[in-house]
C-alpha cells in the first residue's frame, strides 16, 4: 500500500512564514519576544508534524471510514503532546518574564557578566586575579629593567662589526615594527620591556 | 524474558508518584524528605538489580500490553542500566546532602513546597531518557527533566537566577523544538518513531536524507550535551544556581544529552557518515572548554568549564566508531557524573566555609579545613587523570582506542586530549593553591561546615574510589556494553522478536492490519 505523502502547499508556506518569523523574534532581545516567537516555531513544528502524517483523510476509526481513506491518527497525537509541553513551556517563561520585568523594570535577556569581565580586563592585558603571593615590596624585573634603559634611553649602543653605532632610538623602533626580529647585537642587551612610557619618545625625537 | 521485567518502568514512574505524593504533603517537610529518600533508594536499588541480572539481550517492556511500534516500548540494556545506577546514587547523595542545606539554612535556600517534587520529577525525565525505546518518548523525557530543571535553576527568584536561568531557559526550548522539527522529518521519511523499526527502515531511504536526519539529531542533541560550538549557555547558567542542583545538572543534564547521541549514533547511524565532524568538534570544545576554565577566577565557573571540555573526551570515543572507542566513552561517561557531581558538591562546602567562590578571596582553607582538603583533592585528581584513578583510566581508554584507529585526526585528537588533561591539571592545581594554599586577602566570613553535608559528599568520593578499585569489571561491564551496541539486532530482536510486531497483547489485532 502506498501512502500519499504529498503535502498540502498552504501548509507547507504557513509553516516556513510561522518559523521565519519565529527565529526572528526569538533573535531579539526582549524576553517577551522570544516567547512569542517560540510559539510561533511551535506551531510551525506542530503543522510539521501534521505534514508528516501525509496527506489528509477522514477520521481513523474502522467502521467509519475505509482503510484507505484513513488520515495518520499518530502524527495528531504526537502534536498534542507538544501543544501541551509548549503551553506549559509558555506559561512558565511569562512567570520567568514577569518576574523579570518585577526585579529590573524592563525583561531583556542580559549578557554574561563574567564573560564581560575578562573580555574588559583582556582588553586592559590585566590579571584576571590578584596573586598575592608575589605581591612584594622589592623591584620587579620589570621596574629593574625600566631603570636599566634609562642610561641608555637616548640612544642605543648597537654593537656590530663595525664597532659601536649610534642609532637613535625611534629608527631601531621602527626596524622592529618592520620585522619582529631583534636586531643583532641587541642580545648582550637583554630584551627591553614593551611600552615604554610616552614621554620618552619625545625626548628621543628632540 | 526474565521475571524482573517489572523492575524496567520502575525508575521512571516511582519518582513521579513520588512528586505527586510529595506535592501534597507540601505541609510537612519531613514528610516530604521520606518520601524521596524512600523513592530514590528504591529505584536505585532496582537499578542495581538490574545491573546484575541484565544480559546480552535487553529487557523489554510494552507499556500497557501495546505491542511495540503500536504502544510505547521501554527498554532497558547494558548502557541504560548502567546509567541509571550511577544516576540514582547520584540523585540519592545530591538530596541528602541538599537537605542537611536546607535544614542548616533554616529552609532559606530550598522554598520547601516545590524542592522535593520538582527534584523528583527531574530524576523521573532522567530515568525516562535512559530507558525511551522511541523517539518521541525521548522527547517527553526530555521536556520533563528540562521543565524540572527549568524550576530548579531559577529557584528562590533572585536577580541573578532570573538572569542566567532565562538564557539557559530559551536555549533548551530552542533545542526542544530542533529536535521535535527532527522527529517530524524522521516520522515523514520512514513512518515510524519507535528505535528499533527506525534501525531496520533508516538503511532503505535516501541516503543523503539520513545524513540530514543524523545531523539534525545531532544539533538538538549537541545544545544538550554542551558539544563546541553549542556549548555558551552552560558556564553562564549552571554556576548561579544553588550548589546541589549545580551539581545535579553538571553531573548527569549533560550526561543525557551524551547518551542520546550514543544510542542514535549506534542504533540508528552506524555508517559513521558524521565522524569526522564529530571528531573535530570533539577537539574544539576539549581545548575551547579547558582554555576557558583557565581564564576563569571563580570556581565554580572554573569547573562548568571543565565540564564542557570534559564533553569532547566523550565525544572523542563516540566519534571513533569502533568497540575500544565506545567502551572508553561509556566508562568515562560513568567516571564524569561521579567527579563532577562530586567537586561541585565540595565547592558547596568551600562556598560555606569560605564564604565565596572566588579564588580572590579564598585561601588558608587547607589548614581551616583539611578534611574539606582531602574531599577536594581526590575527586581533582580524579578529574584531571592522575593514575590510577578512574579518570586516568577512562582517559587511557580513549587514547589507546585513539591510537589504535591511527589516522592523523585521532592522532590529533590524541595530542589534544593529552593536552587538556595537563590543562585541566593546571587550571585544578591553580584553583587548589588558591583556595586551600595562599594566605587570604581578608579573614573568610563562612560559617562550619554540617555532617549532613560532609556526609553525601564523602559518600560520592567513596564511590568515585569504588569506581577505581573495581576499574577492571566495569571495564568489562561497559566493554559488553559496547559491543551489545554496536550489535543492532540485539536491539532490534529484542524489542521486535518477528521483525515486525513486538510481544504485547495487541500483537493479533497487529498481525491483521499486515504491516500497514
Amino acid at each position: 500500500m502506498t501512502i500519499d505523502m504529498s503535502p498540502s502547499l498552504a501548509l507547507v508556506v504557513t509553516i516556513g512564514v510561522l518559523v521565519a518569523a519565529g527565529v526572528y523574534l526569538v533573535l531579539e532581545r526582549s524576553l517577551t519576544r522570544i516567547i512569542i516567537g517560540i510559539v510561533l516555531i511551535g506551531n510551525g513544528v506542530n503543522l510539521l508534524l501534521l505534514v508528516s502524517g501525509g496527506a489528509a483523510g477522514g477520521a481513523p476509526i474502522i467502521g467509519m471510514t475505509p482503510e484507505d481513506e484513513m488520515s495518520d491518527p499518530l502524527p495528531e497525537a504526537l502534536i498534542l503532546t507538544a501543544i501541551v509541553i509548549t503551553l506549559g513551556m509558555t506559561a512558565f517563561l511569562l512567570a520567568l518574564a514577569y518576574r523579570s520585568w518585577q526585579l529590573h523594570g524592563h525583561d531583556e535577556v542580559q549578557d554574561d557578566v563574567e564573560d564581560r569581565r575578562i573580555a574588559y580586563l583582556a582588553a586592559r592585558d590585566e590579571m584576571a586575579f590578584a596573586d598575592s603571593d608575589t605581591d612584594t615590596d622589592a623591584p620587579d624585573i620589570e621596574d629593574e629593567a625600566h631603570e636599566v634603559r634609562d642610561e641608555t634611553d637616548s640612544l642605543l649602543l648597537l654593537v656590530g662589526e663595525e664597532g659601536l653605532v649610534d642609532v637613535p632610538v625611534r629608527a631601531v623602533r621602527d626596524e622592529r615594527g618592520a620585522d619582529a626580529e631583534p636586531p643583532a647585537g641587541s642580545a648582550g642587551e637583554g630584551e627591553p620591556p614593551e611600552g615604554p612610557p610616552s614621554g620618552t619618545d619625545g625626548e628621543v625625537s628632540r | 524474558m526474565s521475571e524482573l521485567d517489572f523492575l524496567v518502568p520502575l525508575p521512571a514512574i516511582l519518582p513521579l508518584f513520588g512528586a505527586g505524593l510529595a506535592l501534597a504533603m507540601w505541609r510537612s517537610q519531613r514528610a516530604q524528605f521520606l518520601i524521596s529518600v524512600v523513592v530514590l533508594a528504591i529505584v536505585l536499588a532496582a537499578s542495581v538489580a538490574m545491573l546484575v541480572t541484565v544480559g546480552d539481550v535487553p529487557m523489554v517492556v510494552d507499556i500497557g500490553g501495546w505491542a511495540a511500534p503500536v504502544g510505547i516500548n521501554v527498554v532497558a540494556d547494558r548502557l541504560a542500566v548502567l546509567m541509571l545506577t550511577v544516576s540514582s546514587a547520584v540523585f540519592l547523595c545530591v538530596l541528602l546532602y541538599s537537605m542537611a542545606q536546607g535544614l542548616a539554612d533554616g529552609g532559606e535556600d530550598t522554598p520547601v513546597a516545590i524542592y522535593h517534587p520538582t527534584y523528583l520529577v527531574l530524576a523521573a525525565g532522567v530515568s525516562m531518557a535512559f530507558l525511551a525505546g522511541d523517539l518521541f518518548n525521548l522527547f517527553v523525557a526530555f521536556e520533563v527533566l528540562l521543565a524540572a530543571s527549568y524550576v530548579l535553576i531559577t529557584l528562590g527568584g533572585t536577580g541573578e537566577r532570573i538572569r542566567s536561568g532565562t538564557i539557559y531557559i530559551a536555549v533548551a526550548l530552542v533545542s526542544s523544538l530542533i529536535f521535535l522539527t527532527a522527529i517530524a522529518l524522521i516520522y515523514a521519511a520512514t513512518g515510524t518513531v519507535n528505535l528499533a523499526q527506525l534501525a531496520l527502515r533508516l538503511p532503505e531511504i535516501d541516503p543523503g536524507m539520513a545524513h540530514v536526519l543524523q545531523l539534525m539529531l545531532l544539533l538538538a542533541f549537541g545544545i544538550k550535551a554542551a558539544v563546541f560550538p553549542l556549548h555558551a549557555w552552560l558556564p553562564d547558567s549552571y554556576p548561579t544556581a544553588p550548589a546541589p542542583v549545580t551539581a545535579v545538572f553538571a553531573g548527569l543534564l549533560t550526561k543525557v544529552g551524551v547518551y542520546a547521541i550514543i544510542r542514535t549514533q549506534t542504533l540508528l547511524f552506524p555508517g559513521g557518515a558524521a565522524d569526522t565532524l564529530l571528531l573535530w568538534l570533539a577537539l574544539a570544545t576539549m581545548l575551547v572548554g579547558i582554555l576557558g576554565a583557565v581564564a576563569q577566577d571563580d570556581i565554580k565557573r572554573l569547573l562548568s568549564f571543565t565540564l564542557v571540555s570534559h564533553i569532547g573526551y566523550m565525544i572523542f570515543g563516540i566519534a571513533l566508531s569502533t568497540a575500544a572507542g565506545l567502551t572508553g566513552a561509556i566508562f568515562y561517561v560513568a567516571h564524569h557524573i561521579t567527579v563532577q557531581t562530586t567537586l561541585f558538591l565540595v565547592v558547596g562546602l568551600i562556598e560555606r566555609r569560605g564564604g565565596t567562590t572566588s579564588l580572590d578571596r579564598l585561601g588558608g582553607l587547607a589548614k581551616l579545613a583539611p578534611g574539606l582538603a582531602i574531599l577536594f583533592f581526590i575527586p581533582a585528581m580524579n578529574l584531571s587523570g592522575i593514575p590510577p584513578m578512574s579518570g586516568f583510566l577512562g582517559k587511557v581508554g580513549l587514547l589507546r582506542a585513539g591510537v589504535a584507529d591511527g589516522s592523523s585526526l585521532a592522532w590529533a585528537l590524541v595530542v589534544g586530549g593529552v593536552v587538556t588533561s595537563l590543562l585541566t591539571l593546571y587550571a585544578i592545581v591553580k584553583a587548589w593553591n588558591k583556595a586551600f594554599w595562599q594566605i587570604p586577602p581578608a579573614p573568610l566570613e563562612g560559617s562550619s561546615l554540617p555532617r549532613g553535608m560532609v556526609g553525601p559528599t564523602a559518600a560520592l568520593v567513596v564511590f568515585s574510589l569504588a569506581l577505581t578499585v573495581f576499574a577492571g569489571p566495569l571495564y568489562t561491564y561497559t566493554e559488553r556494553a559496547a559491543d551489545t551496541l554496536r550489535d543492532r539486532s540485539i536491539y532490534v530482536y529484542a524489542v521486535l522478536p518477528d521483525g515486525e510486531r513486538g510481544e504485547g497483547e495487541s500483537a493479533d489485532v497487529a498481525a491483521e492490519e499486515g504491516g500497514a
